[in-house]
């Protein structure tokens, strides 16, 4: 529920209750316009009446199994690219967050301009730069351009997670006698890592959806194969129902992995919370995963303090 | 150095269109995105439900597969538009969630005794939603709306692949003819759109620090 909405009473129920249905009718007599106007047969601009959008001789493609061959083999090629520029990015995004936030000049300066350049360049831009600059092919110029933006997002990320912490921790850090170095790499980051993660994997959703530019420079993935290709190989008169399939496999993929980033901001935000004192048995009994209170204490110990000793592990169970 | 020059006025009408992309379909996308993001905090469940699954599906809808569908899926089905019209719909479409998500945030983000308080001196829903929420929401929300802008700006770019002419179709075009000049022509291109990006990003910036001294 929102703030505005305050718990209604009686009258206001009654009156959202209609509302929702009358609200509820309207879009559905919407989506029914929309379906009955999709379905009518229709003139072409060359004058020839063509079969509605539901017609059989439109549908049949669904049950033909080269079309999903096809579809899976395009969505293999978005997720290599995807797969191996994700990888890229976050290896560049950790790089350049640790080089944003180092404390010589020489390195932080240079960091600040990679960020700012690449974050403020258009992803296809990129693709067409490294395309036709260094010939690599359009795989790699995809990979690469994906890589070096949201690498900059992600680094980004990183840094304001850094930036946020409180102050203590370094301190506190350096006060026990870690090195800056020690204090950079084995208390704040992991906690940035930790804090970001959310964020980080949202990006992914980005880098996800942005290999579908790649067709622009004719790579092989989804939305290539299934709506350049398809029409081509299948009939024109399929353009429509492929559309309807590339889009649900987009949004199924992506849906996918947006959940996974919805669980892992609903962990370590109540990991944040748990932090602090009120809900330590919660987390207690989570990391036990039901295998008894005998080692709470201990348990309890690590995340209290909230410093998992690599990413790796942030990574891992955040 | 040439090639920039002969062809300035390619690069300055390309430059015009990615700013006529940018400027009609943020208004479209501001306007569409504050109405979504009422009806998500509405009271009435339907519209909230209806919100939510316009936010969700396009938020994970390339922008691509949006261009694809207002270029070469409407015509389709009879509803004929020009190139440009069809990527400056599709641009307001796919932003308006990421506005509505920004301004969603920013209502939530206002401390709940606000809401309350309006609610308490008898302000009716779009009364307290028009007069307190939302003035405050949209101040707290202005740096995470230019950044949705930026975004936008470097969008525009992918209505080069539909047969829009806007700075990176330029460049094609110019690069076809001038292939030894291929890096000064993109970096050119990459200062144009520095040109729209940083003054934004100096905006965002500024007014981050203010708001952050105000709360």
């Amino acid at each position: 529920m929102s703030v505005i909405a305050d718990v209604p009473g009686p009258r206001a129920r009654r009156w959202s209750l209609i509302a929702s249905v009358v609200g509820g009718v309207l879009i559905v007599a919407g989506l029914v316009w929309v379906i009955v106007f999709l379905a009518q047969p229709r003139v072409n601009a060359g004058g020839v009446e063509v079969p509605g959008m539901f017609d059989p001789s439109r549908l049949d493609i669904l049950l033909d199994r080269a079309m999903w061959r096809a579809i899976g083999r395009g969505l293999i090629g978005t997720l290599q690219m995807a797969s191996v520029a994700a990888v890229l990015a976050l290896a560049f995004g950790i790089l350049l967050s640790m080089m944003r936030t180092a404390a010589t000049a020489w390195v932080r300066v240079p960091a600040i301009v990679l960020i700012e350049f690449f974050r403020g360049m258009p992803v296809l831009l990129m693709m067409l730069f490294v395309l036709l600059v260094f010939s690599t092919g359009s795989y790699w110029a995809g990979v690469a351009a994906l890589a070096v933006y949201n690498g900059a997002v992600i680094g980004e990320a990183l840094r304001a997670g850094i930036a946020s912490l409180p102050r203590g921790q370094r301190e506190s850090a350096l006060a026990i006698g870690l090195t800056p170095v020690q204090a950079r790499f084995q208390i704040e980051f992991p906690q940035a890592f930790r804090q970001m993660l959310p964020i980080i994997v949202a990006q992914l959703v980005v880098l996800l959806k942005d290999t579908s530019l790649a067709f622009i420079l004719g790579y092989n993935e989804l939305l290539n194969v299934g709506l350049r290709q398809g029409p081509t190989t299948f009939g024109q008169q399929y353009l429509f129902t492929l559309f309807f399939v590339v889009w649900a496999v987009y949004l199924a993929v992506n849906l996918l992995v947006s959940a996974i980033a919805r669980l892992i901001a609903r962990r370590t935000s109540g990991w944040h919370r748990s932090g602090r004192r009120g809900r330590r048995a919660d987390l207690v009994a989570a990391q036990l995963g039901g295998a008894g209170v005998a080692g709470a204490t201990a348990a309890a110990l690590p995340s209290e303090f909230g410093t998992p000793v690599s990413p790796e592990d942030a990574a891992t169970d955040g | 150095m040439n090639a920039i020059v002969e062809n300035l006025p390619a690069f300055v009408d390309g430059f015009l269109m990615t700013l006529r992309l940018l400027a009609v379909s943020g208004v479209a996308a501001l306007v569409l995105g504050t109405i979504i993001a009422t009806l998500r905090v509405s009271p009435v469940g339907a519209l909230r439900g209806f919100a939510a699954t316009y936010t969700e599906l396009l938020r994970n809808t390339p922008l691509t597969l949006v261009l694809f569908f207002c270029a070469f899926i409407l015509p389709q089905i009879g509803i004929r538009l020009d190139y440009v019209l069809a990527a400056t719909i599709g641009l307001s479409l796919y932003t308006s969630p990421f506005i509505a998500e920004a301004i969603r945030s920013g209502i939530n983000g206002i401390s709940i005794g606000q809401a309350e308080a309006a609610r308490a001196i008898g302000l009716s829903f779009g009364q307290s939603l028009r007069l307190v929420i939302l003035p405050q929401a949209f101040r707290m929300v202005i740096p995470p709306l230019i950044n949705v802008l930026i975004a936008l700006t470097k969008n525009t770019s992918v209505a080069a692949g539909f047969a829009v002419i806007e700075l990176v179709a330029v460049s094609r075009q110019v690069i076809q003819f001038n292939g030894n000049a291929t890096i000064a022509i993109l970096v050119a291109v990459a200062v144009f759109y520095l040109l729209i990006t940083i003054p934004l990003g100096q905006a965002a910036n500024a007014l981050e620090r203010r708001v952050r001294v105000l709360r």
